[in-house]
């Protein structure tokens, strides 16, 4: 057993395994962050007035929550080379993933502007605002305090998911735990170490949601809160609410 | 106390800046029609608001009243008539909407403040973001508002932090930040506690005393009969009796309007 721990400790600090998760990472990051503006994009669309575009979208939220991200992975890796577009793994995994993670960004999106009850816009253009300003002023600063949680989850979500491109062999931690298991039969060690350094970035990626959340919440005691101050909350204990 | 709101609060200023001879009809609304689903909720409505005074809209629920406020500035479209501001017609115009609904500020019954901004700053954002006012002068003005409505020390608090009536006077404040030309109050008091209802009517009553046009949605009889110059009852999306205010109170009214006030009192 001592003997699997150190072999897990050697893994852990080696580069490949580092390197793995550093690829994880990116795939989440990049993921989210364009997943995140097509669900913003489409989800503002879905709020227009514009039938056609709104047709546009449904379609699209049809297609990539109706079908399973790996086949939506597969696809856009074997068979847009057919149409003479041929991507590398990992530009792939970031287009299926941002796609797929879109679809379910708007929703999300879309839930947290109507959230914002329509009384408030009316408030907002009895003040004079064009519709885009009651969007900009009004609506988009509450409606992302809504959506945080929601997207906190997809990030995990998204983590784990990424798992998913190993099968167009980008070399991200799952894969890397396979290809080193299979090479010396080690399958516990290398499998272990993948997983420990899942828990570590979902972890960090709950903290992180936790702080984001503590930041946006009303602030509470009156005056303006300095950068500096929020730094220094956030070393603080969680704040009893009142 | 009252006299001394009253010349903090002079909009006499304000008032002569606007192209309209004093005693005119600023604001008009003419033969106005509006149906939701089928269901005549405005039926033939006319109405003149002159500068400097104080219209009561009293009736019971369901009568059209604020309905006809969301006609005025335009926040509900109307399916017949006209509405006329300072010599234009602004329902002809529905592209610049926006632009008038700046001169024509309103108040609602759930007070509506932004709850992810502070009192100060929702008095601060319309004239920060969309008249261009710099945040230094915003502040200022923000704060000679606050203590006009007599809650400056509760500037930095938030919509949740505050009583229904200290809400409500932060939303007067708001709509006078954009210095208006006209306020339309729907039912200022009706979601408060009674209790509240006195320190927000006393705001309104100073702001008619200084010469703030007003058009009031309400049901508070004591405000009618203190600061309005005339009083307009309606019935069934029809104006039934459009009177001063002197002859409502005397009685000098038809049997409906009559009725209405008996249930009142």
């Amino acid at each position: 057993m001592s003997d699997a721990l150190s072999i897990i400790a050697g893994y852990l600090v080696s580069w490949t395994f580092f390197e793995a998760a550093l690829m994880t990472l990116a795939l989440t990051l990049l993921a989210m962050l364009f997943g995140m503006l097509l669900g913003i994009i489409f989800a503002l669309i879905q709020e227009s007035r514009i039938k056609t575009l709104r047709g546009v979208v449904l379609i699209y939220l049809w297609l990539f929550r109706g079908t399973p991200v790996l086949l939506q992975i597969i696809f856009v890796f074997n068979v847009l080379p057919v149409f003479g577009i041929v991507l590398s793994g990992f530009v792939s995994g970031v287009i299926a993933l941002s796609l797929n993670q879109g679809a379910y960004m708007t929703e999300i999106f879309r839930s947290g502007l109507q959230a914002v009850g329509k009384q408030q816009r009316i408030a907002g253009s009895a003040l004079g605002m064009k519709q885009s300003q009651v969007m900009r002023f009004v609506v988009l600063p509450q409606a992302l305090r809504i959506v945080v949680p929601p997207t906190g989850n997809q990030f995990m979500g998204m983590l784990k998911e990424s798992a998913l491109v190993s099968v167009i062999a980008v070399q991200e931690l799952l894969l890397v735990a396979d290809q080193t298991a299979s090479a010396n039969f080690r399958y516990l060690e290398a499998l272990s170490t993948a997983a420990i350094y899942y828990l570590a970035l979902t972890t960090i990626f709950m903290v992180i949601q936790t702080y984001i959340e503590r930041w946006l919440a009303p602030r509470k005691h009156g005056a303006k809160v300095s950068w500096t101050q929020r730094l220094l909350r956030m070393t603080a204990q969680p704040r009893s609410s009142q | 106390m009252k006299d001394e709101i009253n010349s903090a609060l002079s909009f006499r200023e304000e008032a002569s800046t606007i192209d309209v001879v004093p005693g005119k009809s600023l604001l008009s609304v003419k033969h106005v029609s509006k149906a939701f689903d089928d269901q005549w909720v405005l039926d033939n409505v006319s109405l003149d608001v002159e500068v400097g005074k104080t219209q009561v809209i009293l009736g019971p629920s369901g009568s059209g009243k604020s309905t006809l406020l969301r006609c005025m500035n335009l926040l509900e479209p109307i399916d017949a008539g006209a509405i006329w501001f300072s010599g234009q017609e602004i329902s002809a115009q529905l592209d610049r909407a926006h632009l008038v609904r700046r001169e024509l500020s309103m108040v609602f019954q759930h007070f509506e403040l932004f709850p992810h901004l502070n009192a100060l700053e929702n008095i601060m954002l319309a004239p920060t973001r969309i008249k261009g006012m710099s945040r230094v002068e915003a502040r200022e003005k923000a704060m000679v508002l606050l203590e006009k409505v007599r809650i400056a020390d509760k500037a930095s608090l938030y919509p949740d932090q505050l009583s229904g009536g200290q809400q409500q006077r932060v939303a007067i404040a708001r709509a006078l930040a954009m210095e208006p030309k006209v306020m339309l109050f729907d039912e200022p008091t009706s979601a408060l506690d009674p209790e509240m209802v006195k320190e927000v009517l006393d705001v309104m009553t100073s702001l008619s005393e200084a010469g703030m046009t007003s058009v009031v949605v309400t049901h508070e009889m004591a405000f009618a009969r203190e600061a309005a110059q005339r009083v307009v009852f309606m019935e069934q999306g029809r104006i039934v009796e459009d009177v001063d205010k002197d002859a409502f109170f005397s009685g000098n009214v038809g049997e409906r309007a009559q009725l209405f006030m008996s249930n009142m009192l």
